[in-house]
């Protein structure tokens, strides 16, 4: 297949409020190309719209979401457009996600095995026999010690270093093209989650997976991607390749971010802060939203919403300083 | 300079576990906190570090009171805390303070924040309410939060501004040692920073120490004058908080740093991946506690408990120094 696996156009998710008074631009205009066997970060704080941009890939929104504009390509076929059923064969399948939490994905009533085996019977109609043996081998490539007495015991037996790689297998179960992780390791002690990254890398070239990591830790797109996009306040406000916005960040806010974070090995005295708070997503303030904590901002920030610069090949900046001519 | 503000030695924290009808057998312990030695010195940050179980937030609670340990001296000021009753006991709780993880769990949704930052005032010290008002504005002023503030209620404001109001009401009482238990890993990246200088800050001006603790590696070696790191009860290499995240003598420092993420992509490091996970603490390895995951693992290290030994300018517990 020629172009990208996942191409998002100009994708819009807004939230709104039960008498339609009150909109809530979740995820405004954002535009994004996955490519297959790819790694894309989207990074952003809380109430800036990397959850709701997951869930809006998979079609798996609160009734009060509506799909405002774009389109979401998966294959070059627009998910929007599918019904319900044909969706239904698409998550899990095509497309799968891990969770935050380990143990509120996995059902606390059924043993691993089930677990494990059930997207293998619904997607594929495998015998229970056949997707037991599927299950087994599943657990084993996610690196559990002792598979077969594993698959008999329920998820309260394991510790959540082992919830979490099977939640892991229940995803990759199915072949998927592209696994979506939201915050996988943010529950998991340091070691256990160094373990899991490398299990998800490896994962990942084995089956040649196309990732998307949604988290708020630089730190794990450092090691992890190879493609990151910034979101603040449901815009994406700058997007490329990892090392090219690690070494020039174009955008304010992510010179920021990377500004604020304390590094091992540095001996700075004071951190660089961002002034301010994040903003309430359901009241952003006008003109560029990051304009009120903005070291730089300009008069035209606080009216104008800057739309989205070339600031590089691949580097995309949502910054009146990135406008062409401007530097 | 005087002695060490808050000294412990050899404390210890055993947790019983009881079976049968009414829960009237011991059949074991779990070893929570297991024979640590540390000191905090005045106006310093003494940073612990360990994964979930490592017995660093009991030890956290035992400093504040909350926990009897079960062996072991702790000493504030030079005067063991067991030894203290009545007013001593009641001036040391006023001492030592604590500041929580989540501000929106330890702040009273009910009360105005003026009442939050005062309580402890009000129960300590008879002052007219005057005086109170005027240190409540103080207090806010040096946390960097409006006089506003004051009669409105936690809910309307965010994290990182709770996070300074958990902050002002630890230090009204003007404490020697604060207790930091996860101050920031709840809040948003971008206000870490702003909460993290805050206390930096705080420390120079009021002198006060601190006893950090978290699972972010970069924010500790950045806070703390000397780091303790802890494995299954036991502190296994504690030092220089420079010197020990530059270079880690004890392989379960070294697999821990070396877990930590980069914070830029060019940047790699020599990964050390563990294998397996924490032993439960009620029935530990013999020997050291971290021989089963240990890639340098040598036969006596099975059997034979490692001190804390002077190693290269810091304190390792482990058979492999001195070389």
């Amino acid at each position: 297949m020629t172009g990208p696996l996942l191409e998002l156009r100009h994708l819009s998710t807004h939230y709104v409020s039960a008498r339609g008074t009150r909109v809530t631009r979740a995820v405004d205009d954002v535009s994004l190309v996955l490519d297959q066997g790819g790694t894309l970060g989207i990074v952003g704080e809380s109430g800036s719209g990397k959850t709701t941009l997951a869930l809006s890939l998979l079609r798996l929104l609160p009734p009060a979401a509506r799909f405002v504009s774009g389109e979401i390509l998966f294959e070059g076929e627009d998910l929007l457009k599918k019904s319900d059923r044909e969706m239904r064969r698409i998550r899990g399948k095509r497309i799968a996600m891990i969770l935050q939490d380990p143990m509120a994905s996995l059902n606390p009533l059924f043993t691993i095995g089930d677990q494990v085996a059930e997207p293998i019977r619904v997607h594929e109609h495998a015998s229970r026999g056949s997707a037991w043996g599927r299950a087994l081998d599943l657990l084993k490539a996610v690196r559990i010690a002792a598979p077969e007495s594993r698959v008999r015991e329920y998820p309260h037996q394991l510790s959540g270093g082992m919830r979490q790689r099977i939640v892991g297998a229940i995803a990759i179960s199915c072949e998927p093209r592209v696994l979506i992780a939201d915050e996988p390791t943010t529950s998991l002690d340091l070691t256990i989650q160094a373990q899991y990254l490398n299990l998800l890398r490896d994962l990942q070239r084995s089956h040649n997976l196309a990732l998307i990591f949604i988290t708020h830790n630089l730190g794990i797109v450092a090691k992890m991607c190879d493609q990151v996009a910034v979101m603040y306040a449901g815009r994406m406000v700058e997007s490329g390749p990892v090392k090219q916005i690690y070494n020039s960040p174009a955008h304010p806010y992510t010179q920021a971010l990377l500004e604020s974070i304390p590094r091992l090995g540095d001996s700075r005295k004071r951190l660089t802060a961002i002034d301010g708070q994040p903003p309430d997503p359901s009241a952003p303030p006008a003109g560029c939203a990051f304009h009120p904590r903005c070291p730089k901002v300009m008069d035209r920030c606080r009216t104008e919403a800057p739309p989205e610069f070339r600031v590089a090949d691949l580097q995309t900046s949502r910054c009146w300083l990135s406008a062409p001519g401007s530097r | 300079m005087a002695g060490p503000v808050l000294e412990a030695k050899n404390l210890t924290k055993h947790f019983p576990v009881k079976q049968g009808v009414f829960f009237s057998r011991q059949v074991g312990a779990v070893r929570a906190v297991d024979d640590i030695s540390f000191t905090i010195d005045p106006g310093k940050t003494l940073g612990l570090v360990g994964e979930s179980g490592c017995g660093k937030t009991t030890t956290a609670k035992m400093v504040l009171l909350l926990e009897q340990p079960t062996g072991g001296i702790m000493r504030f000021e030079g005067q063991d805390l067991q030894t203290l009753d009545g007013g001593s006991l009641k001036a040391y709780r006023r001492s030592v303070q604590a500041v929580f993880q989540d501000p929106y769990a330890s702040l009273n949704p009910r009360m105005r924040v003026g009442s939050i930052i005062m309580e402890p005032l009000i129960t300590n010290e008879p002052l007219p309410s005057v005086e109170v008002r005027k240190r409540l504005l103080r207090l806010l002023e040096l946390v960097g939060l409006p006089e506003r503030a004051a009669d409105l209620f936690p809910h309307e404001f965010s994290g990182g501004q709770r996070q300074r109001i958990a902050i002002a009401r630890a230090l009204s009482l003007s404490p020697k040692v604060v207790v930091l238990d996860e101050p920031v890993s709840a809040l948003d990246v971008s206000i870490r920073a702003q909460i993290l200088n805050l206390l930096r800050d705080l420390q120079a001006q009021l002198g006060v120490s601190y006893l950090f603790i978290a699972h972010d590696l970069a924010a500790v070696a950045h806070m703390s004058h000397t780091i303790a790191v802890m494995y299954l009860g036991k502190i296994v290499e504690v030092g220089d908080g420079e010197t020990l995240a530059k270079a880690p003598k004890h392989p379960y420092t070294q697999a821990l740093f070396s877990a930590a993420l980069p914070s830029h992509p060019d940047e790699r490091r020599d990964e050390i991946i563990l294998t397996g996970e924490v032993p439960s603490p009620m029935n530990p390895p013999s020997g050291c506690r971290f021989h089963p995951r240990c890639p340098h693992a040598l036969p006596r290290c099975s059997t034979e408990e490692p001190k804390l030994l002077p190693e290269s300018g810091r304190l390792v517990a482990c058979h492999l120094y001195p070389q």
